[in-house]
């Protein structure tokens, strides 16, 4: 298994190099840069001093320069400085990543209490009125903007209950309570959202799990429907689902820029596109790649739970 | 000899593989209730875009400042807008942009994404690894982040958001593309065709690509619903369709939001709009799959 860990890791190398490039080289190919997103803001700027600024950016640089400074920056963990705010990297980034950790593990949650019971229930009542009513459920919330839904959920929030989630961001270790208000909403929304895709997923690999020979042998062998589905067949029915659940957490940590701008939450996802419009390249190339990276270690984690849920899975 | 009837028999051979998926796409839509309201709404949307200056009661862009923001009535279904269009006729007009982008956008995706997944899955080599990494590296990226990155470069319209979401849709077609692919080509006639002499690329063309199809069109069907999703999310931040055009993404963003509280018809109908047609192609995906894909025949 450390074979197979450490060849996955190599193999992982070339594909964050070429991600590397990829986000490096859209970022330069862009029209405008940082300075002239800066100046516009800040008024009429001399070509002397913009040429001077562009040189204590190290802008003026060839791309390739660029590319290696930036490299050596990422290995050695020390991102360096917002182009737009001056503010170090790091900071930005120690800001953003807790909010959006957090709305996505709550969003995960919420999906999943939503989905794995709806799943089971859709395969159990093949065909029935249930089945149907998950999975329209299902296809309604894969079909919905999350955009919309947020923007109906605030809209419907406070025409109805006279409520809205409290603005400014509060930490969850400092003010739990209004943490808690502030984040259950857009959780609710990324949720409903990711529960329709794992819904199916739980629901179509159950069906074909309920079909196998060893729960027929479960069924003959008298024991009660509960044990058959939740120990028997759910467990070997869940690979594809974690697979589907590692990626979307993945997704999640960049996915979430539009929920986040309409319920004002400074997380990861609204910084990188702020970024993106500001051409701050050092945030954009920091944040992709360490979605990048952090994308290539779930798929890896994942992988590495088949063997627990499946012990007839080796890895070589 | 054998050489010569070659062509003709495999030609009627897909005629016959062509009907056959035909008549098992009709009897699943036929046997299954969501199957045809997939296939009904479909069709209510690609009427009602080509059908847009019938349908519409008023001019799109036409402003009348006197009944801003009016409430739904008989005369304006859907209410007005904050500089007083009818949103109705709006939203009938955004169906045409929502369904150009998904259908070219899929279109040049899905082209690209098989190009590449014929080409790594039939050679395999040197190309096939190159080319996969760069589809891995694609894929580590965050798809709307990547659209946003590419709309940036190439200036924010409605051609270059649906530029960006088929560059999105390539690594993960190709990916499947290459599998198919790979499965088709241990197949015993694709094994004759090399040993009498048959082309690579006529290989490719009469024997791998017919077999390859199925996955191909379940995908583009799939991404269809997620591409008129990703243009809607793009003209939402600003980098789609620009104003005045009228866009379901875009009207969201820009009246919908601001009004929401006073107006919010200005948010509700061009979301449902977006929900009814994304609804549709994923129901008809899924209704796609049943009906190609043996495997999942009885379990849908």
């Amino acid at each position: 298994m450390y074979k197979y860990v450490a060849r996955r890791l190599l193999l992982s190398i070339p594909v964050l190099f070429l991600s590397s490039l990829i986000i490096f080289g859209l970022m330069r190919v862009m029209p405008g840069d940082a300075l002239t997103a800066l100046m516009g803001e800040s008024g009429n700027v001399g070509p002397k001093e913009l040429e001077k600024l562009r040189k204590d950016l190290g802008l003026d640089q060839p791309y390739y320069k660029q590319y290696l400074i930036w490299a050596w920056q990422m290995v050695s963990l020390n991102p360096g400085y917002s182009i737009f705010t001056n503010e170090p990297i790091e900071v930005a980034l120690k800001k953003s990543i807790p909010v959006t950790l957090e709305l996505a593990a709550l969003a995960m949650i919420l999906g999943l209490c939503i989905a794995i019971p709806v799943g089971v229930l859709s395969a159990i009542r093949q065909d029935r009125a249930s089945d149907y009513t998950g999975r329209i459920l299902a296809i309604s919330g894969l079909s919905m903007p999350d955009f919309w839904l947020g923007t109906l959920v605030i809209t419907f929030a406070a025409i109805w209950f006279r409520w809205m989630p409290p603005l400014g961001y509060a930490s969850l270790w400092e003010h739990p309570w209004t943490n808690l208000q502030q984040f259950l909403l857009p959780a609710a929304v990324l949720g409903f959202r990711l529960s329709a895709a794992t819904m199916r997923m739980t629901r179509s690999t159950l069906l074909e799990v309920l079909r196998e020979d060893y729960v027929r042998t479960a069924w003959a062998k008298g024991l009660g429907e509960r044990i058959i589905i939740y120990k028997h067949a759910l467990k070997n029915a869940l690979i594809p689902v974690i697979t589907l659940v590692g990626g979307q957490f993945g997704t999640l940590l960049a996915g979430t820029v539009i929920v986040e701008t309409i319920f004002a939450l400074p997380g990861m996802g609204r910084l990188t596109v702020e970024a993106i419009l500001f051409r701050d390249y050092p945030i954009v190339q920091t944040n992709v790649m360490l979605v990048a990276i952090t994308l290539v270690t779930l798929n890896l984690l994942v992988d590495l739970t088949y063997a627990w849920l499946d012990p007839r899975i080796r890895y070589q | 000899m054998a050489i010569a009837t070659a062509p003709g028999r495999t030609f009627d051979e897909h005629v016959v593989v062509e009907v056959r998926r035909g008549r098992a796409l009709w009897t699943v839509i036929k046997r299954k209730p969501l199957g045809m309201a997939s296939a009904a709404l479909i069709l209510l949307l690609v009427l009602t875009a080509i059908f847009a200056d019938v349908l519409a009661p008023y001019d799109p862009l036409a402003a009348q400042p006197e009944i801003r923001l009016a409430a739904p009535s008989w005369a304006h279904p859907f209410g007005t807008d904050d500089i007083g269009r009818d949103v109705f006729s709006r939203v009938i007009y955004g169906s045409r942009i929502s369904l150009w982008v998904g259908l070219l956008a899929v279109g040049i995706g899905t082209l690209a994404g098989t190009i590449i997944g014929l080409v790594c899955g039939y050679w395999e080599g040197r190309l096939d690894m190159i080319l996969q990494r760069v589809m891995d590296a694609l894929m580590t990226l965050p798809g709307l982040i990547l659209a946003l990155a590419i709309v940036s470069v190439l200036k924010p319209s409605t051609t270059n958001a649906m530029l960006a979401i088929a560059v999105v849709i390539i690594p993960g077609n190709s990916r499947i593309v290459r599998g198919a692919v790979l499965s088709a080509k241990q197949n015993r006639f694709v094994e004759a065709a090399q040993a009498i002499g048959c082309r690579d690329l006529r290989i490719i063309a009469t024997h791998i690509l017919p077999n390859v199809t199925a996955p191909i069109l379940i995908i583009a069907s799939i991404w269809l619903g997620n591409a008129i999703l990703i243009e809607a999310s793009l003209s939402y931040l600003g980098v789609g369709t620009q104003p005045p055009t009228p866009s379901w993404g875009l009207m969201l963003s820009s009246t919908g939001r601001a009004f929401m509280e006073q107006a919010p018809w200005l948010a509700i109908f061009p979301g449902l709009a977006i929900s009814l047609a994304v609804f549709g192609f994923n129901l008809f995906g899924d209704t796609l799959r049943d009906a190609w894909d043996p495997k999942l025949r009885n379990r849908a």
